[in-house]
């Protein structure tokens, strides 16, 4: 994809709760001007192409390839990344949850994976196996064979409905 | 106090070391570091498989004087990539042997400007005719490598296997065919280079061998030991795709940063990455195998040929590999096996999990089914009568001296897989409906470690430090790419000093700061950097001890404190361990025979598949993967382990198709090469045997590429099962089932009409 077409300009965002203002070109991913200009390293590339969903993140509480998305698509949104769920308390259980499930190994995925899942369990307390496998089969895993990935989800929703 | 307290280390579910940066987005990968002053690389690369470059156009409209450009005439010490025969050109000079093969680099301030830069380079060719396929290269026509297109041959003779022919009821005749596959790590292959007059050459990047890069740089640059320094970053998969080739890209990146006198970071996006880099070796594999009518195997004559690509990279080791892993788990009282690297002109093909082993027990392990239809028993008995017990020997004479049950092992996977009640539903569910259902099996062995001499040749080295806060770190070149190095070597040194897991960490693989424990591959770090990391432990506190600092018995808080102490007097605490080979061990290159491996794990896997036969798609519906590895270190990573090489595995067999047209892959992107995703696994069911194992840390053995060998033979011959056809090629997608069945229906008809 072209992305440098056009003349650069400012654009505003609100990312993981505070406003920020690039400027960019109206094109550039919104990937890249995360990871580039806002330093949120945490969001990854895999694809470039929306098949892998190591770049997803949420705008406007949707979840998103971040790599299809021009930043100026972005203009005035909410965008969560992993930096940003990484605060909130439902994200932790899913990240302890991964660390004794198993569902990180080489963890490039990782980040995705969990913003696709807490996108699940903002909207769904109690998933069903079936549900969490249709929530992350956006997210591709080469490791782990996404098993305990599916564990680790339905373990932390557990937990966070006890509470 | 040492020992009790601590026993459950090894054996318990220690979470990963470099979890929770991981889990938060924290863990630094290559494309998350920025140096100032930083270029970006890109690669100009070959558009035809084969020619010589006649001129080099560059294109107008592009400011040429903002980019950095490098040639081959600009590499200070020699032109090609340092690892076993030296073939492969850094930089093609004035030919081309494969599509894709990097000629000229580009590196520039902004990486926006760069597609267009390399897009209007134009290169004018006189193409030379190639060879695509293991039966061109075979035909030497024409020649493209050395005198005869083969980069590596091996023969095993076992007995005399021209004497069974004779006494056979059944002689059993297959041919079997494995495609190649990408390995699909989800983080590219990166690399960062900065270069220094006084300190030389630094590379950061995504790999696996640090000291397989750090040979590659000296050569390349002409630079010594001491001025090359190479750092692992946090990895993000490499399943053997990140074992030889960053040697590549950080030979490219170093010569743009020495030319530029900036530090430069070449990242490949997908396309690049799957069109350019190596995958698993094609492979094509003929059995011919005297029976006799109870279903013993007499003996047999295999032949194996793997398609090693432009280059001989590491060709000859995946050849030995698949060699010696041929014969499978069974008892050949005589065989012949000769096996060949051929050379082509793709991209050169390289290590991925398995190395060698999926494509010969795919072919094994299809035969064996083969041989049961044709002597009329059943796979399971054809397995149980032709299987290796101990004091028998393997094919290249190695004698099986640990207690394995196969048969045990057998029969525990089939009353888990409930294989009887299965075949028996689906014969009755099968007579009607779309849907046909089988189960098959495949029962296998996986040498851990590198094979014959070559843990001796390798070398190793590895440290333990105590450092100056009181705790242990393990200093070792051997890397974690997901499979849990960090996790286990940590185990294993808190085991061995009878410390808390959370007192012992791991040095990042730097080079200038650790010593080269081999290279992070073969199922070796566990078993081998496992058992030299526990030893090398085991010096530490024999060092503390000696100098009167810590008692025989202590607690971690003494311990600590030994350590300080020793620091504060002495400056530093370090403790180093050298691979010393078993006694007793005996292997010989030329004849390939002898003990080919310090340990064999062994496995017995069953697959249940759907096949519809309205979409002619097939669909794993229940796994069950049982094997014996020595012992379990880490439960939660040695399942993960598994679960991820079952994926793996169905990937192989099912979906993971490579398009070649003319040597390029044509399909380099993951919206047309599929892999398995959330949706397409099914429910994986995971068991272990544990019998332990005298070479490895705590009876120890290779775990990490097992689990690659046996899905597709187990996948293919439930499909066997389910529709009476047999396949004997992988992968095996919807449009060749269909062709099958077309075939098998009219070839039924055929014969009806012969009755009539």
């Amino acid at each position: 994809m072209t992305t440098n077409r056009g003349s650069k300009r400012e654009i505003s965002l609100v990312v993981n709760g505070e406003r920020r203002t690039v400027r960019a070109y109206p094109m550039e991913r919104l990937l890249d001007v995360l990871r580039e200009q806002l330093s949120l390293t945490g969001t990854k590339e895999g694809c470039g192409e929306g098949e892998c969903g190591a770049c997803s993140v949420l705008l406007d509480g949707e979840l998103v390839d971040s790599c299809l998305i021009p930043v100026a698509q972005a203009e005035g949104a909410q965008i969560l990344t992993i930096e940003g769920v990484a605060e909130n308390s439902r994200s932790n259980a899913l990240g302890e949850a991964f660390l004794e499930c198993g569902g990180a190994q080489c963890g490039i995925c990782t980040p995705g994976m969990i913003v696709a899942a807490v996108h699940l369990l903002d909207r769904s307390s109690a998933p069903t196996r079936e549900d969490i496998r249709e929530a992350l089969s956006g997210n591709l895993c080469r490791c782990t064979g996404y098993l305990q990935i599916l564990e680790a989800v339905a373990e932390a929703a557990r937990r966070t409905a006890a509470r | 106090m040492s020992g009790s307290q601590t026993e459950h280390i090894v054996g318990s579910s220690t979470p990963r070391k470099e979890g929770r940066d991981k889990v938060r987005g924290r863990a630094r990968y290559i494309d998350d570091l920025s140096f100032p002053n930083m270029l970006y690389g890109a690669t100009v690369r070959s558009r035809i498989p084969r020619g010589n470059i006649k001129s080099i156009q560059f294109g107008a409209g592009i400011a040429w004087d903002e980019f950095v450009v490098v040639s081959a005439k600009d590499i200070p010490g020699k032109n090609y990539i340092a690892l076993m025969e030296n073939d492969q050109p850094c930089l093609a000079e004035s030919t081309v042997n494969h599509p894709e093969e990097a000629i000229l680099l580009l590196a520039h301030s902004d990486r926006h400007r760069l597609p267009e830069a390399v897009k209007a380079i134009s290169i004018e060719y006189e193409p030379l005719r190639a060879v695509f396929t293991i039966e061109d290269s075979e035909r030497k026509d024409p020649i493209i490598w050395k005198a005869d297109n083969t980069f590596k041959s091996f023969l095993i003779e076992k007995g005399n296997v021209d004497s069974v022919w004779a006494q056979a009821d059944y002689i059993v005749e297959g041919e079997y065919s494995t495609g190649a596959q990408e390995q699909l790590y989800i983080e590219t292959n990166g690399v960062i280079a900065q270069f220094d007059r006084d300190r030389g050459i630094t590379v950061w990047g995504s790999l696996q061998c640090p000291y397989y890069v750090h040979k590659a740089l000296m050569t390349l640059c002409g630079l010594p030991e001491h001025k090359v320094r190479v750092v692992q970053t946090e990895t993000g998969g490499a399943f053997g795709g990140k074992e030889e080739y960053p040697s590549m890209i950080a030979a490219h990146a170093s010569l743009l940063a020495m030319k530029s006198g900036r530090p430069v970071k070449i990242i490949y996006d997908r396309g690049e990455d799957m069109a350019a880099t190596t995958k698993r070796h094609p492979s094509r594999t003929r059995h011919r195998t005297a029976v006799s009518k109870e279903g013993k195997i007499l003996g047999g004559e295999i032949e194996l040929v793997i398609d090693g690509g432009a280059y001989l990279t590491l060709s000859p080791v995946v050849l030995s590999r698949a060699t010696i892993h041929a014969g499978g788990p069974y008892y050949w009282p005589h065989v012949r096996i000769r096996t060949k690297a051929v050379a082509t002109n793709a991209p050169p093909h390289g290590a991925f999990r398995g190395f060698g082993a999926p494509q010969a027990l795919f072919a094994m392990e299809r035969h064996m089914d083969r041989i049961a239809r044709t002597v009329g028993v059943s796979p399971v008995e054809i397995r149980r009568s032709n299987f290796l017990r101990p004091g028998q020997t393997t094919t290249t004479e190695q004698v099986i001296d640990e207690p394995i049950d196969l048969g045990n092992l057998l029969d525990r996977a089939l009353k888990l897989a409930d294989y009887d009640g299965k075949r028996e539903r689906f014969a009755k569910e099968n007579q009607s409906g779309p849907q046909k259902k089988g189960v098959g099996i495949a029962a296998f062995l996986h040498g851990a470690g590198f094979t014959g001499s070559g843990e001796r040749y390798l070398n190793s080295v590895v440290g333990v430090e105590g450092s100056a806060d009181g705790g242990v770190r393990i200093l070792v070149s051997s890397t974690e790419f997901g499979q849990g190095t960090n996790t286990v070597l940590c185990q294993i040194a808190a085991e061995a000093l009878g410390l808390p897991y959370e007192e012992v960490t791991i040095a990042r693989p730097d080079t200038m700061e650790v010593p080269n424990s081999g290279p992070t591959v073969a199922s070796r770090t566990a078993m081998v950097v496992g058992k030299l990391v526990a030893s090398a432990a085991l010096g530490l506190k024999q060092t503390l001890v000696a100098a009167g600092m810590l008692k025989e018995a202590y607690t971690a808080e003494e311990f600590g404190a030994a350590c300080r102490s020793y620091v504060s007097a002495h400056g530093s605490l370090r403790s180093f361990a050298r691979y010393e080979s078993p006694e007793g061990i005996f292997w010989d290159d030329q004849k390939y025979r002898g003990e080919a491996y310090a340990a064999f794990a062994w496995a017995i896997y069953v697959a249940e598949v759907a096949v519809d036969l309205a979409t002619y798609s097939a669909r794993v519906e229940d796994f069950v993967a049982l094997q014996e590895i020595g012992r379990v270190m880490n439960p939660v990573l040695a399942r993960g382990q598994i679960l991820g090489g079952v994926a793996q595995g169905i990937g192989f067999a099912l979906y993971e198709k490579v398009e070649w047209h003319d040597g390029r892959m044509a399909n380099s992107q993951m919206t047309n090469y599929i892999i398995p995703t959330a949706a397409d696994v099914p429910p994986i069911r995971v068991f272990f045997d544990e019998l332990g194992n005298r070479h490895g840390a705590f009876g120890a053995k290779g775990i990490g590429e097992l689990p690659m060998d046996g899905p597709a033979p187990a996948i293919v011959n439930a499909i066997e099962d389910a529709l009476g056809i047999p396949f004997d090629t992988v992968p095996l997608l919807p449009e060749s089932i269909f062709e099958g069945v077309v075939a098998s229906r009219a070839n039924q008809t055929d014969s009806l009409a012969g009755v009539r």
